[in-house]
């Protein structure tokens, strides 16, 4: 059932710092971005939370710029953005990529590249990217910002080292060498939740990411070291349906799912062969 | 009009009578009115399938709230349709999941949600049962029996066998269903979206007990029906006119989609299952069809649904040995009803897939099947009805093979990720059976300073009735387009024209209006209008139907005419298989509509394309999960249908053999194009080899689904 909106409060700081002191004193606070998922939960009643707090205006977290190497994306850059930057494109075109098949424009809009990560869905389009470009967050609060890999970000379904009274505020992503290749399978050509998600790097370490088909978005150690090692890509794929777990839920089969992520592992290695 | 006048508006793409409204925001639905002191409604609805009421407690206060159950209704407790078989709030016993059971009304649309949240309602549960082929309630059973069905199958050299299944289907209109009561004069007035005014006026007069003057049901602007909205509106302008009764103010009730969906009506699934007799050069000597459809909880009109469903299940195929077996039962699940096709999209799925499969068994080209048993003027069909000259089974067919050049892709695309497939069907325009007679709709026509204003009961629901029957009167009168008003579809203003419903609205109504329109004409003699009324003070024109000579209609045998006319429809459409994935890509429709006349083209070919975008949705997409009986993906996030990167580009193709009955040879085309895509893109996914026979054909179906050469 539909949330009383008229009931929840908000809070709207004019910086980062007044909101970092805002969720230190008068937490706890949900933060909110681009709301495309906060809104839904909204819609369907899912959201316990009563008490909000606006980090959309905060401009300071919206730059994407190259810092020593680093491709440093504010966390509010939006999917919209990520596509128009030519940082992104040179540095992490899959990113570019996965934000081009997310929603729809107006998702594109709105939706941003730090709700993605902190919403935590394993069905998250740019997780699988930044699972592989090996991507650090920056967490901030108050007393301190932290940096911590996105790869041990998430602590299960849903489930994150993230504070209450800590945000994203950018995601850092290093020099990524070798060739990318990302690819969404939706229900449907837009709009579409992912059934399975697969980023991979090909490289002398060979990278692949794959969502949907675990509580988390998920790396695959057993699949990339057969692939390091030179082994046959029909032994890849049988090290890969061994190494994930996925289920039957409203969007698709475990089956379906395994036999997919196979299929993508396979065209993966062969699209970035020589 | 006189045979040398030329025709002004029929035939051309003049503007749509509400289309400025619409594009300016001007338009206003219903949840866009309020009235002083109007409440908010919200139902309050069962978790269980199937058991006993024990017990409710309201946690809130009850301040400010008007509660009602089944206690506070005035009159008799139901939704007066076919049968009166499903209460308006559930009394006892509990038949599906979502039934109502309690409404609610307050100022403030949000304490609403709150209260919902502190209703708690004890049940005694009981088994539900979910499976059709478990259920022990028949609704309607329909037998129709040509020639000797035991000689046609000694006539045949082969048998072919096939069961083929089909699932729910969402209408999805993009405007959920609401309502606004307003308690006034004594009586009580609605407000609403939808496509049946005198329906809805017949259940509220039911409900509360009140004479024909008393109610007063007006069409707002309606965005989209599909069928959603010819019975479902009788219920919430039920819950609506209670609630206003009790609080003596007007009440607006609007669902939100996840209500509209897991709540109102949805189309039949179902399972069908054919035998066929045919000889080696592809003569089919027998058909036998058994037909199972599930009704879910109450009636509502599922015997209609089966009879069109049952009448087209042969598909457009002659032959002389036919029996049809046909059942549509009751389940612990929502109620199913009226959707766009209304069983035919069902029925003519199984019997093009099977048609397919004829032709792959025999070994020979289905394309030369189809032609070989296609129906030509002068065939009966199943019930016996005799088919004129409007008939263009064959015409439709070959210009659609033409078209897509479907030989040579068939061969190019073999051993390859493409695919094409192809479907032949027909539609049936109007009422079946007796039941253009039985209606007995009227229509008006009133002479205005400036022209005529059309009174009527049919409904503008984004197909174009308005603009549609203002070309037919603006012709048959001979004044121009602009000069002719359509009022609002307003039972206190416009007579019974029967419901916006199974293709009937032109062929039917505009038939009416036609004759209206002549009879206007006399009798103005060549007057001005502004003489007329000067001389006269008015003038109000009505007619009745009136069916043409010597249609013949048994409903005990179900033998006779079924339909006045019928459109004719081939659909060719190639598909694209992804070899990771399974999935599939229409990338092309050739449709090819045969409909006797297009009022205004490109409305016409709006039916024809949203009809085959709503297909490919049915065909490929659209699953209603349900588990424990209710639909668990009741959101558009999980219940897909297709975006406009899923649609394919449609190249649609209008022939006319007019109807000599219809307004200027006009037959029907709302429903006839969602019958053949489903089918078409099944024959595609068939010819790359892979033996589906049942929709949505999702990608998981197709990865379990046998490949052709191991289930032959
Ligand atoms: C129609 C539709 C289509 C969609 N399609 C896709 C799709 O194809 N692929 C996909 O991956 N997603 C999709 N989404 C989901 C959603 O758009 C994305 O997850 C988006 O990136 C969320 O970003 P946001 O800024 O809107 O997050 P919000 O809704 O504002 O927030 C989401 C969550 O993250 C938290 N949060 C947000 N920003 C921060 C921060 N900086 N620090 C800490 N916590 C934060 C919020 O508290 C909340 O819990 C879709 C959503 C909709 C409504």
């Amino acid at each position: 059932m539909r949330t009383a909106v008229s009931r929840l409060e908000l809070l709207q700081p004019r910086s980062v710092r007044e909101a970092l002191r805002m969720l230190r004193d008068e937490g706890p606070l949900v933060p909110l971005a681009g709301c495309t998922d906060v809104y839904v939960g909204l819609n369907f009643g899912t959201l316990s939370a009563k008490r909000f707090i606006d980090l959309w205006p905060l401009d300071e977290m919206r730059a994407i710029r190259s810092t020593g190497g680093v491709l440093s994306i504010g966390a509010l850059a939006t999917y919209t953005e990520l596509i128009r930057s030519p940082l992104v494109a040179r540095r992490l075109p899959i990113l570019a990529a996965a934000a081009r098949e997310i929603g729809g424009v107006q998702i594109q809009n709105r939706g941003t590249l730090g709700g993605n990560v902190a919403n935590g869905s394993p069905a998250g389009d740019s997780l699988p990217v930044l699972a592989v470009a090996e991507a650090m967050l920056v967490l901030s609060s108050a007393a301190e910002t932290r940096r911590v890999p996105f790869n041990s970000f998430f602590s299960g379904y849903r489930k994150s080292v993230l504070r209450l009274d800590e945000i994203i505020a950018a995601i850092e992503v290093p020099r990524v060498d070798g060739r990318q290749w990302f690819r969404k399978v939706g229900t449907r050509a837009a709009q579409a939740i992912s059934k399975v998600v697969l980023a991979g790097i090909r490289s002398d370490r060979p990278r692949i990411a794959l969502g949907s088909v675990a509580p988390t978005v998920i790396r695959l150690p057993k699949t990339e070291g057969a692939l390091a090692s030179g082994a046959p890509i029909e032994e890849a794929r049988r090290v890969l349906e061994g190494e994930i777990r996925p289920i039957d839920d409203l969007r698709s089969t475990a089956e379906y799912r395994r036999r997919v992520s196979a299929n993508l592992l396979e065209r993966f290695w062969r699209d970035t062969a020589g | 009009m006189g045979a040398t006048e030329k025709s002004r508006a029929v035939g051309r793409n003049v503007p749509r009578k509400e289309g400025l409204d619409k594009v300016t925001g001007a338009a206003k639905y219903v949840d866009d009115l309020t009235f002083p002191g109007m409440l908010h409604g919200r139902t309050i609805r069962s978790t269980i399938a199937a058991g006993e009421i024990e017990n409710i407690h309201l946690g809130f206060a009850r301040k400010g709230f008007t509660i009602a159950d089944c206690r506070d209704v005035p009159g008799r407790n139901v939704v007066a349709l076919i049968e009166l078989d499903q209460p308006c709030l559930a009394e006892r016993r509990v038949r599906h999941f979502a039934e109502p059971i309690l409404l609610l009304a307050h100022e403030d649309r949000e304490r609403l949600l709150e209260a919902e949240s502190l209703v708690a309602i004890d049940y005694r549960e009981e088994t539900p049962i979910y499976d059709p082929e478990k259920s022990d309630h028949c609704f309607k059973e329909i037998r129709i029996e040509k020639g000797d069905l035991a000689r046609g199958f000694a006539e045949a050299d082969v048998v072919v066998e096939g069961e083929y299944r089909v699932g729910l289907q969402e209408q999805l209109y993009i405007e959920p269903n609401g309502v606004i009561a307003v308690p006034e004069n004594g009586g009580i007035t609605v407000y609403g979206s939808l496509q049946c005014p005198y329906y809805v006026h017949r259940a509220l007069r039911v409900l509360l007990g009140l004479s024909d003057d008393k109610v007063r049901v007006v069409q707002t602007e309606t965005g989209g029906g599909f069928g959603g909205k010819e019975e479902y509106p009788s219920m919430i302008a039920g819950h609506a006119a209670i609630l206003a009764w009790k609080s003596r103010r007007p009440v607006k009730l609007v669902y939100d989609r996840v209500e509209d969906m897991v709540a109102t009506t949805k189309r039949h699934p179902g399972v069908i299952r054919h035998s066929t007799g045919v000889t080696r050069d592809g003569t089919l000597t027998a058909i036998k069809i058994d037909v199972l459809l599930d009704g879910g909880a109450y009636m509502t009109l599922s015997p209609v649904v089966l009879s069109r469903g049952v009448i087209h299940a042969t598909g457009p195929y002659r032959c002389d040995h036919v029996r049809i077996q046909g059942r549509v039962v009751a389940t612990n699940t929502p109620p199913n009803g009226a959707f766009r096709g209304f069983g035919a999209p069902q029925t003519q799925f199984a019997a093009e897939v099977h048609m397919e499969r004829i032709a792959e068994t025999l070994g020979i080209d289905s394309v030369r099947l189809r032609e070989k048993n296609a129906f030509r003027p002068g065939d009966t069909t199943s019930t016996g009805q005799k088919l004129g000259r409007d008939t263009s089974a064959l015409r439709v067919l070959r210009e659609a093979v033409s078209r897509s050049d479907f030989r040579a892709k068939r061969r190019a695309y073999r051993g390859t990720n493409r695919g094409i497939g192809l479907a032949l069907f027909f539609h049936g325009s109007g009422f079946t059976g007796g039941g253009e007679v039985k209606l007995a709709s009227k229509a008006s026509l009133e002479l205005t300073e400036t022209g005529a204003r059309i009174l009527v009961a049919s409904t503008e629901i984004g197909q174009g009735t308005r603009t549609m029957h203002a070309q037919i009167v603006a012709d048959t009168l001979g004044i121009p387009y602009d000069a002719v008003e359509v009022a609002a579809a307003d039972t206190a203003r416009v007579p019974d024209s029967g419901p916006t419903v199974a293709s009937r609205t032109c062929m039917v109504v505009g038939k009416i209006l036609e004759r209206c329109a002549q009879e206007m004409r006399r009798e103005l003699g060549g007057r001005s209008a502004q003489d007329y009324l000067a001389e006269r003070g008015s003038l109000v024109v009505t007619k009745e139907y009136s069916g043409p000579d010597g249609l013949y209609w048994d409903d005990e045998t179900y033998r006779g005419d079924a339909y006045g006319a019928f459109g004719w429809g081939c659909d060719v459409i190639e598909v694209e298989r992804d070899p990771e994935t399974w999935q599939i890509r229409p990338t092309r429709v050739t449709a090819v509509c045969e409909i006797g006349k297009a009022i205004h083209p490109v409305l016409a070919r709006g039916q024809i394309e949203g009809g085959t975008a709503q297909a490919v949705g049915y065909a490929l997409l659209e699953e209603v999960a349900m588990r424990d009986g209710r639909m668990a993906n009741a959101q558009l996030t999980n219940y897909l249908v297709p975006t406009t990167l899923d649609t394919p580009e449609i190249d649609v193709t209008i022939l006319e053999n007019p109807y000599e009955h219809g307004p200027f040879g006009a037959k029907g085309v709302g429903e006839m194009p969602i019958d053949g895509p489903a089918p078409a893109i099944v024959n595609a996914i068939r010819s790359l080899g892979v033996d589906v026979r049942s929709i949505p054909a999702t990608p998981e179906r197709i990865l379990e689904a046998p490949s052709l050469s191991a289930s032959r």
